[in-house]
């Protein structure tokens, strides 16, 4: 089992290295572009061409530039943002990473602890009302845009009953950071947290249910009735348990994207200065290596969340623990 | 007398129609006594079988009739009642041992589970219980085995597991659902003594599924053959080997190759297919592939008669 998940931590470690180069060459060596120039930005004088020219690297060969741009982001850290005027790329990647975590961690657990309820109830109840009824709602939040929703839910906590007694507590958008306020810090959460998370609580809330129906049908589900188990004993320790695998893997998806900036829609609706927002900004201004950053900065959440999806499924499932 | 079955009929209502799966079987089976049941597949082994168990889930099946365990009806007693029983005093051996076991944890957790769902002891002591039945049902190294996922064991290995489950509270009746089907023949064998062994030492009644008329020669007292749902014979292991009456019987019988004399070059097979349950005929359901039918088996359904060698075949009744 050690060596299974070392050998898992050998890979994780070569894909994010295949994927910085993979995003280097992208944006370093496409054929007819100036790097340089790009990164300059528009209207660049010549001075600050031949300053960034060499500041990169760019007269030099590939792997010099590769080597000098990773060392940039990762060991030096003080790639600089010339379309922003000298702005430094990783403090503020590094500002914005606890308030993406924070809106993606907190929904997180509640779309999990909600649909595995809403899962394993709907499951129980197959058929009957309650289900429907389940399973009506978990559509109607999947189909629900999470900008619109926000808007709808700014809409009633920021302005029309903000004043009543049910949304007076709602703080102003905005991110307060953990360390200064944990109170505010929670309040200003919780309703990006309710946005984000009724999405993807649709979503396992279906996908649960179905696992559980199908492995309801399974032929240790009838040794597990033989055996006297109690119905509940048998849904819970026998069908849910052999339903998270396909759980889990949706949840290291999902998760990962949302990390690496996919959660840009929440982030700009609740005033949320997190990486999607920074992502979006960097592309409006065309700011090389800030996309560089934030891309490498997304790819490796991706590549951490799948890995951290795989040491689960070894302990989800004995059969991958010996290969 | 530990369990008696009395005109049991179980239905599934379907799309097409409603689907008679029983249809008014009967048995009685003693203490410590090994009763085969014979047939093809659909014959209605099996679901007659999880009727006594009470693993029909299905909303759309319907049980009639009276199965009586010690006494006790099982029919209609309420599903905590039944609990009580299942796993307990009435345990179950499935088919296929790759499946039967939830792949997600150790068989020692699985056994002890039903150890603990049935008696109130610690679990040192369920895990001490389960490492003594693995050693009985021929574990070469138990204490390790309680340890193993099912996947890291052989298929046989899995099916003593599965064995050394049932046999986890002691039960007084023991069905097992063609536990040999899926396995090789050597370690058919094994399963088969094993099956014998502990009848001697837990004097388990044992019920016992198959459609290899091989195995029902080695080890059932009594044996039961069906065909579309009904008994259509049953008597001792002798009086059905030695004077089979029902032409299925002999049909079965005859289509096993012999081991001495000439080898015949083809076997004989019996002609035809079982019916649908959907389309049973009026008369005789073997009818339609019986070599000696007659007028008589068109229009009426030949009972079983009684005693204790029994045939339901008008020819029978009349010789």
């Amino acid at each position: 089992m050690i060596y299974a998940i070392l050998r898992r931590f050998g890979q994780m470690l070569f894909v994010m290295f295949g994927i910085s180069v993979i995003v280097f060459l992208i944006f370093f060596a496409t054929p007819g572009a100036d790097p340089a120039a790009r990164i300059a930005g528009r209207n660049a004088t010549p001075e600050v061409l031949d300053a960034v020219r060499h500041n990169f690297g760019f007269d030099r060969p590939l792997y010099v530039q590769y080597v000098k741009m990773m060392e940039k982001i990762f060991v030096t850290g003080d790639l600089t943002s010339f379309v922003n005027r000298g702005w430094k790329v990783v403090p503020a990647v590094m500002d914005s990473i606890p308030v993406t975590l924070s809106l993606v961690f907190g929904a997180a657990i509640l779309w999990v602890v909600v649909s595995i309820i809403i899962g394993i109830v709907a499951a129980a109840t197959r058929d009957s009302w309650l289900d429907k009824l389940l399973m009506a709602l978990g559509l109607l939040g999947i189909s629900m845009p999470v900008y619109w929703l926000g808007e709808v839910m700014n809409l009633i906590t920021q302005s029309r009953y903000h004043d009543s007694w049910a949304f007076s507590w709602v703080p102003p958008l905005g991110y307060k950071n953990f360390s200064d306020d944990p109170k505010g810090w929670f309040l200003t959460l919780i309703i990006p947290w309710i946005t984000l998370a009724i999405l993807y609580i649709g979503i396992y809330g279906r996908v649960l249910r179905a696992a559980i129906i199908e492995s309801l049908q399974e032929d240790f589900i009838r040794t597990a009735r033989a055996k006297g188990l109690s119905e509940t004993r048998i849904l819970l320790r026998h069908a849910l348990r052999t339903s998270l695998i396909a759980f889990v893997t949706l949840f290291g998806l999902d998760f990962g994207a949302l990390v690496g900036g996919s959660a840009l829609l929440t982030e700009v609706v609740f005033g949320l200065h997190g990486i999607g927002k920074l992502t979006y900004d960097a592309l409006q201004n065309l700011d090389l290596p800030m996309i560089m950053a934030t891309v490498m900065y997304a790819s490796m959440f991706v590549v951490i969340a799948n890995a951290v999806v795989d040491f689960v499924y070894i302990l989800l499932d004995p059969r991958l623990r010996t290969s | 007398m530990i369990l008696s079955v009395r005109d049991l009929k179980v239905s599934f209502r379907t799309n097409d129609g409603l689907v008679r799966a029983i249809d008014g079987v009967s048995f009685d089976l003693d203490e410590s006594e090994i009763l085969g049941v014979v047939g093809e597949s659909g014959s209605g082994k099996t679901v007659s079988l999880l009727a006594v168990m009470g693993l029909i889930t299905d909303p759309n099946a319907s049980i009639e009739g009276s199965i009586r365990y010690k006494g006790r009806e099982l029919v209609g007693l309420p599903a905590r009642e039944l609990r009580r029983l299942r796993g307990n005093e009435i345990a179950m051996i499935f088919q296929d041992p790759m499946t039967a076991l939830t792949p997600v944890y150790t068989i020692g957790w699985q056994i002890a589970e039903q150890i603990r769902a049935h008696q109130n002891i610690s679990k040192a002591k369920a895990i001490v219980r389960v490492e003594e039945l693995l050693a009985e049902v021929n574990f070469p190294n138990p204490h390790e085995a309680m340890s193993r996922y099912p996947h890291q064991l052989s298929g046989g290995m899995r099916q003593r597991a599965v064995i050394a489950m049932a046999l986890s509270c002691n039960p007084a009746l023991l069905v097992a659902d063609e536990p040999t089907t899926a396995l090789d023949v050597t370690v058919q064998a094994g399963i088969l003594d094993l099956v014998r062994k502990l009848r001697a030492t837990h004097k388990s009644a044992v019920v016992f599924i198959t459609h290899d008329m091989g195995v029902v020669s080695e080890l059932a007292d009594r044996v039961m053959v069906m065909y579309a749902g009904r008994v259509v014979e049953r008597g001792s292991r002798t009086d059905l080997f030695s004077d089979p009456r029902h032409p299925y019987t002999r049909a079965l019988l005859g289509s096993i190759p012999p081991l001495t004399g000439e080898k015949p070059r083809r076997l004989p097979a019996i002609p035809g297919s079982p019916p649908s349950l959907l389309r049973l005929p009026q008369g005789c359901a073997f009818g339609p592939r019986c070599p000696v039918h007659y007028e008589h088996c068109v229009t009426d359904k030949p009972e079983l008669g009684i005693g204790t060698h029994a045939a339901a075949c008008f020819r029978v009744a009349r010789a």
